[in-house]
């Protein structure tokens, strides 16, 4: 009876932190940088990139300073 | 022209999606701001470094930026010398919020309606005073 008890808790808790790494990951993988020119054209950058990386740096400090 | 302050106000009335906002110069000077002046300046700076940044990818003059993020979205949209930055929260309705933003923009540079001037009035003629004989 234990045992079960403990295997159904312990499959809780590991879908529980599988639920929250998927959202985190998620959340991660959309983020992205679009950067519209005058002449109409549009580059769109996403996390993986690395001439996005330094772009989301600034874009993170400026809203966390905008939250707090 | 709409004072800043007030152009902002306007703003955040207008759109639900907008959190909040930042006016600035080119040199990073916050002009006005939803926020106290500390936390502005601190936007207004990582702003700049972002368009200063991004504009060196690509041929063209930068005009404006989306930084979608999973703790919410940063625009940031430059018109001549005055740049607004502004945070909403995650997967806003982009279009929406660049229009409302350039609108901003728009309302703190255009120069105020000049009041009609009054038509002068027209000098009075003294006319000769008749004899009466006609």
């Amino acid at each position: 009876m234990g045992r079960r008890r403990l295997i159904a808790l312990g499959f809780a808790v590991g879908s529980l932190l599988g639920i929250g790494l998927y959202a985190r990951r998620g959340r991660e993988g959309r983020e992205r940088i679009d950067l519209y020119f005058a002449d109409g054209s549009l580059v769109s950058l996403h996390s993986d990139s690395p001439e996005a990386a330094p772009l989301l740096v600034h874009a993170h400090d400026a809203l966390r300073a905008a939250a707090t | 022209m709409t004072e800043p302050s007030a152009a902002l106000a306007d703003l955040t009335e207008i759109s639900s999606q907008i959190e909040s906002a930042v006016l600035f110069g080119a040199d990073g000077k916050v002009v006005a701001a939803t926020m106290p002046d500390e936390q502005a300046a601190q936007v207004a700076a990582s702003a700049k470094a972002l368009l200063e940044q991004a504009a060196q990818i690509g041929d063209g003059e930068l005009t404006q930026i989306e930084a979608s993020t999973g703790d919410g979205s940063l625009f940031v949209v430059k018109d001549g010398t005055t740049m607004i930055a502004a945070s909403t929260s995650a997967e806003p309705t982009a279009g929406l919020v660049f229009y409302d933003l350039k609108e901003c923009l728009r309302a703190v540079a255009k120069p105020p309606a000049k009041p009609k001037p009054k038509p002068k009035p027209k000098p009075r003629t003294t006319r000769p005073k008749s004899n009466g004989t006609s």
